[in-house]
């Protein structure tokens, strides 16, 4: 391995090396932490720049340019702003839970960042675990936009924290389902494993990346479906739709608290994109062998970049949706998929044991025609159904 | 040492949790209340070294069994009580025979079980896969069981969700 490759986990055995053998443990923690505090942090400033810009440059306008060269200091002067705006509490709030929400919110994304592996040995921690982990401290976001939105005693705040319980329960479904085939393959729930898992290479030096299979590639889309709807970004961002309800549970937050709930939103936009990374995209492996003296974690930074633009592409480019066919869409399409593509991922850890000559197209091509089809079939059905006009129960 | 201080402040997050979820007025508080004794239960399982089942805990409790519980009260428009209602029932006495009885059983069995032995802890490797090994051999029945319970429940919930309401038809 190169010096580069292991440069950052040098720095730090070196800098733990400075106290005595006892605080050691403790203090490649702290750093361990801090490290990944400060480039997601980091991150996150740029990202609002760059999805500023992207987004103006696909409206055909130039976005932020005024602070800096380039508008590059946008976001030290967005920070500036909501540190120093005036800290609103409505009269009637439920004071304590207003306080609450935006940390709820907050704290356990970053836990969530503890088990995904940055490169090679740079993960903070190494849970037995890890996957179980990273959607275990995800389920206190739920809670946290319900406390946000109950809390405000405002009807948009509470309107908009419904939508997003709902969108958020309906697709944790998909999302957690399209996870289960990697773990099938991988035969562990550790996140390490998984990224050796992909580290073979294959064709003349191809990677052996989980994207490359029929139901890794079903996988991803739908992975990626679900993690829009679960950080609540365009299309999929009604909770907090502007010309619906104002701002949903964000409507009476502002200063520092509204800028830690968007915090929260992209750091689990982040932490989603690190595990589809991991999980589909081979983690911190290079795309082809001969490449492989580029550091690991540049291929995990360039992996997660590119699957940030493809968010803000998205946002771009899809109007919104409603709430019936948003909700529609998870159950009636999302699911039945996910659960196909278990079938698929069976179909071919079985169909790895055929020995005759060019079995690697033919196998290729049935397992994606296994998810293919239904696809197509369920597509069709769905297409001319509109459910009947709704039944209020309990509205009248 | 630090073992028994992690241990004292998870045991405390729980009790203040359960306790508050009891006592509050206000049953959105008390809802979110029993959602911080859940986590100081998973906080616990995790300090014993039990990570699946800390995890699993957090995971179903947290994210799902505390959302459930809120969305009960809220769609049951109940989350205010009257500020001149009593605070107890009046036939709260009922409770503390009940109560007592169910303390007594708890503290019966667990007296009776060998797990108050302290044994050296077994040091497995992989324990998940250990567990869902168990699952699909030892305690596959029980699992099946267990998933087709819970699959008519489902259809049950579905079936009452579904059903019309037949007398408001005329007054729309």
């Amino acid at each position: 391995m190169s010096g580069l490759d292991q440069i950052f986990v040098w720095i730090g055995h070196r800098a733990a090396g400075w106290f005595p053998a006892s605080v050691q443990p403790l203090v490649s923690a702290v750093l361990a932490i801090a490290g990944v505090m400060a480039v997601f942090g980091t991150c996150f400033a740029l990202t609002t720049l760059a999805e500023r810009k992207v987004l103006g440059r696909m409206q055909n306008r130039f976005g932020p340019n005024r602070v800096g060269p380039y508008g590059l200091l946008q976001p030290l002067a967005d920070a500036v702003k909501m540190l120093t705006k005036e800290d609103i509490v409505p009269f009637s709030a439920d004071k304590t839970l207003h306080f609450l929400a935006p940390l709820v919110l907050t704290v356990p994304v970053w836990l969530a960042f503890a088990v995904l592996p940055f490169g090679r040995n740079m993960s903070a921690i190494n849970l037995d675990a890890g996957i179980l982990f990273f959607f275990a401290v995800g389920s206190a976001s739920e809670l946290a936009v319900f406390m946000a939105g109950w809390s405000s005693q405002n009807k948009y705040s509470l309107v908009g924290a419904m939508r997003a319980i709902a969108q958020m329960i309906s697709y944790e479904v998909p999302l957690v389902l399209s996870v289960v085939p990697v773990l099938m393959l991988a035969g562990s729930l550790e996140l390490n494993d998984i990224v050796a898992a992909q580290g073979t290479y294959t064709f003349g030096g191809l990677a052996r990346w989980n994207v490359f299979t029929p139901w890794g590639l079903a996988g991803l889309i739908l992975f990626l479906i679900a993690a829009t709807a679960e950080s609540n970004r365009s299309p999929f961002d009604l909770p907090e739709g502007e010309s619906e309800i104002i701002a949903g549970f964000l409507t009476e937050y502002s200063g520092f608290k509204y800028a830690l709930f968007f915090l929260g939103e992209y750091l689990g936009l982040f932490a989603v994109t690190g595990l589809a990374v991991t999980l589909f995209l081979g983690g911190w492996h290079a795309p082809f062998q001969w490449l492989e003296w580029v550091p690991s974690w540049f291929w995990f930074a360039a992996k997660f970049g590119a699957l940030i633009f493809l968010f803000i592409w998205v946002r771009a480019t899809l109007p919104r949706l409603r709430l019936d066919q948003l909700l529609n869409f998870s159950w009636r399409f999302l699911v039945p998929l996910s659960l196909i593509n278990l079938l698929v991922a069976a179909a071919w850890y079985w169909t790895g044991a055929w020995k005759f000559p060019v079995v690697a197209p033919i196998r290729w091509l049935l397992c994606a025609a296994l998810i293919a089809l239904p696809y197509h079939w369920l597509g069709r059905a769905l297409r001319g159904a509109m459910p009947p006009p709704r039944k209020y129960i309990y509205a009248e | 040492m630090l073992n028994e201080i992690a241990f004292l402040l998870c045991a405390a997050l729980t009790l203040a949790g359960a306790v508050a979820a009891m006592m509050l007025r206000n049953l959105v508080h008390c809802a979110l209340c029993a959602a911080g004794a859940f986590a100081g239960l998973a906080a616990i399982y995790l300090q014993l070294d039990a990570e699946f089942v800390g995890f699993a805990q957090l995971l179903i409790y947290v994210g799902a069994i505390a959302i459930l519980i809120v969305f009960t009260v809220l769609l049951t428009r109940g989350a205010e009580i009257q500020p001149g209602a009593a605070s107890s029932a009046s036939s709260w006495w009922k409770g503390v025979p009940v109560g007592a009885l169910v303390l007594a059983c708890l503290i019966w069995s667990i007296m009776a079980s060998p797990s108050l032995v302290r044994l050296p802890s077994p040091n497995v490797h992989a324990p998940v896969k250990q567990i869902g090994e168990q699952l699909m051999n030892q305690f596959v029945m029980p699992l099946e069981t267990i998933g087709l319970l819970l699959t008519a429940a489902l259809l049950g919930a579905v079936v009452i969700g579904l059903r019309e309401p037949r007398t408001s038809e005329p007054n729309s």
